[in-house]
């Protein structure tokens, strides 16, 4: 047992912009010793895939700002999330926002501990072989030997 | 600003980025060096304050100038 501080984060969601929040802040406590552990269940499983494919969507998500004023109905047009994710892309890297394969590198270097859900694997037919090297996989009880001696501990 | 035995050109770079690359380039320096930190993030003020507080590096002294912000971090 070591004396580190330590956070617990729990990461469900799999787009692009909510990619950010359980990396920055994992990558973050790394560096200032926090010890770190981040689980990764449903949609947050997107987050471990060798080529990640997030996307950000303005559709039920009325705080996003938009460049022009435009009609919801419009915002579900064929094509419509591609063209948002590349202009959101865009803009994080004009603002030298870190891109997510980096952030989750940074992770990596600092010894962050990645568990997968197995059970929400099986659930999505998802396969080991789709996720970067490093991951551990295990389940509820897993997340509480680790959350339950934690300092912080986030549900993103 | 004083003598520095390093230097880190954070500009340009965005939370986390200024603090994670000072945290690796501060791994490789020894007990007592001063890093010379460069970033233009205005949130990078409060960042390295409170970077400096959690891990005991101290933060000698830091300044704005023409939109870039400098900090001299000492090495713990």
């Amino acid at each position: 047992m070591s004396d580190d501080k330590k956070l617990a984060i729990i990461a469900t969601k799999g787009t692009l912009d909510w990619a950010y929040p359980p990396f920055i802040l994992a990558s973050t406590a790394a560096a200032l010793g926090y010890e770190t552990q981040i689980f990764f269940t449903f949609y947050g499983l997107q987050l471990l895939k060798k080529k990640p494919d997030l996307k950000v969507t303005s559709l039920g998500n009325p705080g996003m700002p938009m460049p022009v004023p435009m009609p919801v109905l419009a915002q579900a047009l064929p094509g419509m999330q591609g063209m948002m994710t590349a202009m959101m892309k865009q803009k994080m890297k004009s603002k030298g926002v870190a891109s997510i394969e980096d952030l989750r590198n940074l992770c990596l270097e600092a010894e962050v501990t990645m568990v997968a859900c197995q059970m929400t694997v099986d659930l999505f037919d998802m396969s080991r072989e789709d996720f970067i090297d490093g991951v551990s996989y295990g389940g509820a009880a897993t997340f509480f030997e680790f959350a339950g001696e934690s300092d912080i501990c986030l549900f993103i | 600003m004083a003598e520095f035995d390093q230097e880190l050109d954070a500009s340009g770079l965005n939370c986390p980025l200024p603090i994670l690359r000072a945290k690796k380039t501060l791994a490789s320096m020894s007990s007592g060096q001063v890093l010379h930190i460069i970033a233009t993030d205005p949130g990078a003020v409060k960042d390295f304050e409170a970077f400096a507080k959690q891990t005991g590096n101290e933060l000698l002294e830091h300044k704005e100038e023409g939109g870039k912000f400098f900090f001299h971090m000492r090495k713990a």
